[in-house]
């Protein structure tokens, strides 16, 4: 194989058959090159529907407090246990890098709106930025509670779908001031959550204003945090149980809370919903990879046939060979050297071709469903590799059976 | 330099069988140049390709140059035509994406001669046969003459033993064939063994000694006076 002479050897034939050459890697390179592309299409499309189907794909975690159950380092049971900001910071701190989306809220259960002679009774929440992408909030006019309403304590609201049609009616909202629990707030946005009226009758600000307003000092209700999405349903499960458990010792820690107390700090987890969402991309994907293992098949079944014609070419230079003193493997392993190296060749240059393309044109491509098509190098080149050892074999027994010809029926081959 | 004795071969055709070579015995001495005639059918390139270890024979033995040819594998075989043998074919035979020079250099390559050694040697044997301008030319653009000078160039590029020539004048007009045996005699008159065989009677005029063949048994074989092809050009 790396004998100097059989390369020039090589070279000479591949040189002096340009037309053979050009077919058989022109073949191979656009068979890389379908393939390749089809793996990126597969790829934007599953990009797309996970897109469509991101908020299903959350990992909603909600932490409660309680009162504890157990007595624990001299303490009774019985105890109150009291969230306060620093828990919230605590939570960021040491989980930071693994969890998405981060809010806490303070919430008033009920609490009475009014806009001149309409009123009704909402659940009032102070909230951070982030508590939209909690809870799926879509905006319809306006904007979220920000930053700025937090660290300014403004007295904006966002108010629900609900609440504004059972205020506002036809009225546009935006910039008008609603009467709640006495103090005027003013609207800055109205929502829609997947959730329904239940979820769209509440009156949302930020944290700070409402732990000020309402006189809540550092207190917090729950703690709430998504965790991002992960290559599947059984990694997300252990990641979210490993974090779960982590975050409930120190919680437990920080509170003198008994490790056996179920009562006093309360998770909950909303993963068993996203499995179904799990399932649907691992199902496109399952698609995607069965129709480009059908191509690649393909792929070598072309490649195969064509050995086998090249062989039937050559079956004439074969008998010359021969007659002149060619070893049968010599013969096998020039014609091998010959077709692995132009498979090789070309099979490189359809998959740059490949993801040139992807990389130039893809970006383009933005459909509904489709969007950001890629592949991944390691696939890519994977597959052109498989392709030049499946040439390689399918091509070793024409070649063999090439060599095993006698000469005398060879020569006399037109 | 050639030992055969009772040589048989038949091939299975369907369900008959065909017996080509009815038991030979033939032998020739080093540096002799010797006509095989014979019609179609006669079993002459049967023999040919026998001798030249193309194809293998039922029965009998065959000596060449002191060494018994028989139970051949591929590989030995590939390395008894490369040593021992040079082939010239009435179809040429010339590898057509491969210059002159290179057709010539071909059987040093399988002799693992290193290429700047094969080119020199290749070169002085294009030189022999007149062509030494046309090596770098391919076989489509030599005329059918200065194909068959490449591949005698190229049957003696190898230095074999003995040179096998089937119909070597067969697609070639009476002039060419004529320039071509004039090579072949010359190269015969430095002492080179060579077997040609042949159904013209003028070319079999032209070796030495020449072997009639007839369904398969040598009828008749006796030296012969030789006529130059020079005269005749």
């Amino acid at each position: 194989m790396f004998s100097l002479e059989r390369w020039l050897e090589v070279f000479e034939a591949i040189s002096k058959n340009k037309l053979r050459t050009f077919l058989t890697g022109f073949s191979v390179a656009t068979g890389i090159l379908i393939l390749v592309l089809l793996l990126g299409v597969g790829e934007g499309m599953k990009n797309g529907v996970e897109e469509q189907f991101q908020q299903d794909a959350t990992n909603r975690i909600s932490v409660y407090t309680g009162v504890t159950g157990v007595e624990y380092k001299g303490l009774n049971p019985g105890r109150r246990i009291q969230f306060k900001n620093q828990d919230y910071d605590l939570l960021v701190k040491n989980f930071g890098d693994e969890i998405e989306y981060k809010s806490s809220v303070y919430r008033i259960w009920t609490g009475l709106a009014s806009y001149k002679d309409k009123s009704g009774s909402y659940r009032l929440e102070g909230v951070l930025p982030d508590y939209q992408f909690l809870e799926n909030a879509g905006m319809i006019q306006g904007r979220f509670i920000n930053e700025e309403d937090q660290e300014a304590f403004t007295k904006n609201v966002v108010i629900g779908k609900k609440v504004r049609d059972e205020l506002f009616e036809d009225e546009n909202p935006l910039g008008k001031l609603i009467e709640v629990r006495d103090i005027n707030f003013k609207v800055v946005g109205v929502f829609q959550d997947p959730g329904g009226d239940r979820e769209e009758s509440k009156v949302l600000m930020s944290l700070a204003t409402m732990q000020r307003v309402f006189g809540a000092g550092q207190d917090i209700r729950n703690l709430s945090f998504t965790l991002p999405k992960e290559e599947s349903f059984d990694i997300a499960l252990k990641k979210s149980n490993a974090l779960i458990s982590k975050l409930e010792a120190m919680l437990k820690a920080k509170h003198t809370v008994s490790p056996i107390d179920n009562s006093a700090i309360n998770i909950s987890n909303s993963i068993e919903n996203s499995k179904r969402f799990y399932d649907l991309t691992a199902n496109i994907k399952l698609f995607f990879w069965l129709i480009g293992l059908a191509s690649l098949l393909a792929g070598i079944i072309g490649v195969s046939n064509i050995m086998l014609i090249i062989v039937k070419e050559r079956t004439k230079e074969i008998g010359i060979r021969k007659a002149l003193g060619a070893k049968p493997m010599s013969i096998v392993g020039m014609v091998l050297h010959e077709s692995i190296f132009v498979t090789a060749v070309s099979g490189f240059m359809g998959l740059i071709i490949g993801l040139v393309l992807l990389e130039f044109v893809g970006p383009m491509i933005n459909t509904e469903f489709i969007s950001n098509p890629e592949v991944s190098f390691n696939i890519a080149i994977s597959t052109v590799i498989v392709l030049v050892i499946a040439g390689a074999i399918a091509g070793f027994f024409p070649a063999w059976r090439g060599a095993k010809i006698k000469p005398i029926n060879a020569l006399r081959e037109e | 330099m050639i030992e055969i004795k009772d040589l048989h071969k038949s091939y299975k055709i369907g369900k008959n069988s065909l017996h080509v070579l009815k038991g030979i015995n033939f032998s020739v001495e080093e540096g002799e140049l010797v006509a095989i005639m014979g019609s179609s059918g006669s079993g002459k390139s049967t023999l040919l390709n026998i001798l030249g270890m193309l194809d293998e024979a039922d029965l009998g033995t065959y000596h060449l140059d002191g060494v018994e040819i028989k139970n051949l594998t591929e590989k030995t075989a590939a390395n008894y035509r490369n040593k021992f043998l040079g082939f010239i074919f009435q179809s040429f035979n010339l590898i057509n994406y491969k210059s002159a020079l290179d057709n010539v250099a071909l059987p040093l390559y399988y002799q693992n001669i290193n290429r700047k050694e094969r080119m020199e040697r290749a070169m002085s044997y294009l030189e022999k046969v007149g062509l030494a301008d046309w090596a770098k030319h391919l076989p489509n653009e030599l005329s059918g003459g200065q194909k068959q000078r490449v591949a005698i160039a190229r049957a003696l590029a190898g230095q074999p033993k003995v040179i096998l020539a089937d119909e070597l004048t067969g697609a070639l007009d009476s002039t060419t064939s004529y320039e071509i045996m004039n090579l072949i005699q010359e190269i015969n008159d430095e002492g080179k063994t060579i077997l040609v065989v042949t159904h013209e009677d003028d070319i079999a005029h032209m070796t030495k000694r020449i072997v009639n063949l007839k369904d398969g048994v040598i009828i008749d074989d006796r030296k012969v006076k030789q006529v130059k092809a020079l005269e005749n050009v």
